[in-house]
């Protein structure tokens, strides 16, 4: 009221000026509108005007925003992270290890025979009919023989029983006996050399075959195609044990396969080099393991060599360089009796809850997507399903209202029981229910979200329809609607074209009013995790990460914006809403 | 009024059973792997029943496999001598489950409608005695943002705030760890302790509709005929206001609490989700998450007849306070 009395006030001031005009002139009374004038009492209202601003805005946030950004809706950003991984470990050798004669084998079931028979100062095992004998080669280094039997003798009397089981040579039972009856242990028939075995009452003749070295040393190569077989440990720990024979310093030189080596012993360690490059290490030995903690890492021995130097220096941190020359830092990690060799690698994952920077003006969530991106497409995906949403109420309401309004009696009284009956039925927690289901079904994303709002439209036009029928009912008790049935046009067109329009501004806030709800609604849903899913972005979906305690207290930044976008827009609906129904209702003001 | 209200009565019930009939109609209409595949998951459950029991029970209680109508009038029958069957979920009777939660929700649904009122009709009335003032449009605005807040942000920054950033309050739950070593007095102060936030998140949601309400109804009585009889024959502001105004906006106002009433004992879902408060709300989303459908069922009809109850309940309130509708 206040201000059409300023409106005629300003009107005066006016016309003042222009005295000539007389009172009831045309030209002093400005003709406004009903759309004007509703237009000027809505931009008087400081509170709709600052809804119609957030609304403009969001608008403009959601649908241009999400076209300028550069990011796309489910876009990912990852980075590089420095995690400390495993990379060898070094552990001191306590276990024999044996290397096999190529060709022959040593089984299991053998090597722990050894062990046993070593501990107990033992020279002969046997396992699984086999017959072996060890000879001690120098300390924790044993050779292994393997024993064939060719001829069993049993004494009988002052004679020799004796069976062949072997091919041997002419001259074989006489040697054989002659050694029996010497006691000789041994003996040669041929080229052939024989050993003697007593077993409780018969003589075995057997050949004897190295098939293994037992060790604790621990071969190095430099090169993954290094000769490391039999022959070459064998002469190596050989050598190796002559110079701790000699007083455990010292070099010596040994012959492998036709190769020729020299070697620098100190203590427990020794350096191979072979004799044709005096540059290059060829092996090294010690009592250290080392090992790749993955397979197919192959560590130098340049490598191997540092670790151990530093581990008895106790050194808990280093740098090598590779032979192509990149420099990494390494950190040893001692545990008991073994040290963990650690670098640092840079890893590619997701970057999640990285906190505002410029390229991320409000960060990026768990899933390392960049959350301004995601406000303004969950801003178009909240918007559309709202104005979605209400399209579908709004046709329903107003026919269902304009059919019952109109009609009465019978029809309104059906169709009356009809939104009553919709009214009453629970929406929230059918759409859980619905919602739920959907989850157990995997429906698509995209046909979930189609069938969210075809649910809210369905469960949401009660209310509609409820305004438009009173409104319809005051209104067709009208003289205009008199003079409509009298021009004889059908019902239909009297009921959508004369009595609907003149509710459309009711329409028009109940709508706007329904807006704010209905992005309240979807919201809730979404956060819920039944609305609106990924890889869809939604309002109600970005603030779902709160779920988790830790983002909830550590990263605000990625849920807050987003509760602050539904509150601002569902409140400029409102205010909105409130604006227009003052423009239109200047009686009531609200 | 006799006739009216049990025209109103009967009107009610004819409205619950289409609901009740839609509701049932939903139910069944879920797929049927999916109700298979709940009750399948649900015997694999340490302690329950066997699949074929689970699917039994199904057929028997809710006849699937009868006819969508036969199988309603069936669970109706069941329903109306109070047997809604066994929840899924929490593998007891519907009803007995409803009987351990509902008094949760009702005292938080109470205490915070209490606050409500407290607040909000004051406010109201201020707010329309000094139309157009700074206070008229500050509450405009205190309720216009308590409509638009979406309660699991409310819900979620109380609990940045109050409970990890001051610490004040746990994060979730009914009782503190240390419940049952507190003196009964203590018990309650315990608790009451973890109603505060679920209270306050609550009051500020569901503060602005009734604040509106109030002031438009304030605005209407203060234009009225019989107020401005009342300042013309001098009577002070004060007494205008307090004694003839207050009085009639009253009526709508007893109209609409009579109305809310029985949604007290609706329960509030999200905020008790949110809070970890054990009540019906809680209650049924877990048991609607999962797939419970006897619960589910029995949710909703609960929920349709409060809603209904509430409207029958506004009507009879509004035709029993104003003389003048009685009349007609």
């Amino acid at each position: 009221m206040d201000y059409e009395k300023k409106d005629i006030h300003e009107q005066g001031a006016v016309d003042n000026r222009i005295e000539e005009i007389a009172l009831d002139d045309e030209r002093r009374i400005k003709v406004l509108s009903p759309t004007m004038l509703v237009f000027k009492r809505f931009i008087r209202n400081k509170l709709a005007i600052t809804g119609a601003i957030i609304i403009g805005f969001m608008f403009i946030f959601a649908f241009v925003g999400g076209w300028l950004m550069p990011y796309a809706e489910d876009q990912t950003f990852t980075k590089y992270v420095d995690m400390q991984k495993d990379y060898a470990a070094v552990s001191v050798n306590r276990d024999y290890k044996y290397t096999e004669v190529e060709g022959a084998k040593f089984p299991l079931a053998a090597r722990s025979e050894f062990v046993l028979a070593v501990s107990k100062n033992g020279t002969d095992i046997s396992s699984d009919g086999i017959d072996y004998t060890i000879e001690k080669l120098g300390q924790d280094f044993y050779r292994i023989y393997q024993q064939t039997d060719i001829a069993v003798a049993t004494k009988v009397g002052k004679n020799y029983n004796i069976s062949i089981t072997g091919d041997v040579g002419k001259g074989f039972e006489a040697e054989f006996k002659k050694a029996l009856e010497n006691g000789d242990t041994q003996f040669t028939s041929g080229q052939t050399t024989y050993v003697v075995i007593q077993k409780k009452k018969t003589f075995h003749a057997a050949i004897s075959n190295p098939v293994a070295i037992a060790s604790k040393y621990m071969f190095d190569f430099a090169t993954a195609d290094a000769d490391s077989g039999y022959e070459f440990r064998y002469q190596a720990e050989l050598a190796m044990n002559e110079v701790k024979d000699r007083g455990g310093k010292g070099t010596i030189t040994f012959t492998a396969n036709g190769k020729q080596y020299e070697m620098e012993v100190e203590d427990d360690t020794a350096v191979i080099f072979a004799a044709d490059d005096y540059n290059a290490v060829y092996a090294n030995i010690s009592r250290y393991i080392v090992q790749a903690t993955y397979p197919d890492v192959f560590l130098s021995i340049d490598f191997k060599t540092q670790v151990k130097e530093l581990i008895s220096e106790d050194a808990s941190e280093f740098i090598f360089t590779e032979a192509d020359g990149t420099a990494r830092r390494y950190t040893i990690v001692r545990n008991n009796e073994q040290w963990n060799i650690k670098w640092t690698e840079s890893t590619l994952v997701f970057d999640d809850y990285h906190s505002p920077t410029w390229a991320h003006p409000l960060g990026t969530d768990g899933s390392g997507m960049d959350v301004l991106t995601r406000l303004m497409y969950g801003g178009r995906i909240s918007l559309m399903i709202g104005f979605i949403v209400v399209l579908i109420e709004t046709l329903i309401g107003v026919v269902v209202g304009g059919l019952a309004g109109y009609f009465k009696k019978h029809m309104d009284n059906a169709l009356m029981r009809v939104v009553d009956v919709f009214n009453s039925i629970p929406s929230l927690p059918l759409i859980i229910i619905l919602g739920a289901m959907m989850d157990e079904m995997r429906v698509d994303p995209q046909a979930r979200m189609i069938y969210l709002m075809v649910i809210l439209g369905l469960l949401g036009w009660p209310g509609i329809a409820r305004m438009v029928r009173g409104q319809i009912l005051s209104l067709r008790e009208q003289e205009f609607m008199t003079a409509a049935e009298a021009t004889g046009i059908s019902a239909t067109s009297r009921i959508f074209k004369h009595l609907v329009p003149n509710v459309i501004p009711q329409l028009i806030v109940i709508c706007t009013m329904d807006l704010g709800n209905i992005i309240l609604m979807e919201s809730t849903l979404s956060f819920l995790g039944l609305g609106v899913k990924f890889p869809f972005a939604s309002w109600g979906n970005i603030i779902n990460d709160v779920n988790n305690v830790f983002v909830l207290t550590n990263y605000p930044f990625v849920w807050i914006p987003a509760g602050f976008c539904i509150l601002i827009t569902v409140l400029g609906f409102n205010f909105v809403g409130d604006g227009l129904r003052d423009a239109f209702d200047p009686k009531m003001k609200r | 009024m006799r006739k009216y209200i049990l025209k109103r009565l009967f009107l009610s019930l004819f409205i619950l059973f289409f609901v009740a009939l839609i509701i049932y109609t939903i139910m069944r209409s879920l797929p049927t792997s999916y109700v298979e595949s709940i009750a399948r998951q649900r015997a694999n459950l340490p302690g329950s029943k066997s699949f074929t029991e689970w699917m039994d029970q199904l057929n028997a209680i809710y006849g699937l496999n009868t006819g969508i109508i036969q199988g309603f009038f069936q669970w109706i029958g069941s329903a109306i001598g109070g047997n809604f069957g066994d929840s899924w979920y929490y593998n007891i009777p519907v009803t007995q489950k409803f009987t351990q939660v509902i008094w949760y929700s009702f005292a938080l649904g109470a205490i915070a409608f209490i606050f409500e009122l407290l607040i909000a009709i004051p406010l109201g009335i201020l707010s329309a005695k000094k139309q157009y003032s700074k206070t008229d449009y500050a509450v405009t605005v205190f309720a216009l943002i308590g409509i638009s807040l979406p309660t699991f942000f409310f819900a979620t920054i109380l609990k940045l705030v109050f409970s990890i950033n001051l610490g004040w309050f746990d994060l979730y739950g009914m009782v503190g760890r240390f419940h049952d070593q507190l003196t009964p007095l203590g018990k309650i102060l315990d608790i009451a302790r973890h109603y505060v936030l679920p209270v306050i998140t609550l009051v500020c949601v569901n503060i602005g509709s009734l604040m509106r309400f109030t002031r438009t109804n304030m605005l209407e009585v203060l234009n009225s005929d019989f107020i401005r009889t009342a300042r013309a024959k001098g009577l002070p502001e004060r007494k205008v206001v307090n004694r003839h105004a207050f009085r009639n906006t009253l009526i709508p106002i007893v109209t609409i609490i009579g109305g809310a009433l029985p949604g007290l004992f609706s329960g509030a879902l999200i905020t008790e989700t949110l809070f970890g408060i054990t009540g019906i709300g809680r209650t049924a989303y877990d048991a609607m998450v999962n797939g419970d459908i006897p619960f589910s069922m029995f949710y909703l009809v609960f929920l349709a007849i409060l809603t209904l109850s509430g409207t029958l309940l506004a009507d009879i309130l509004y035709a029993a306070v104003d003389p003048r509708v009685r009349v007609s």
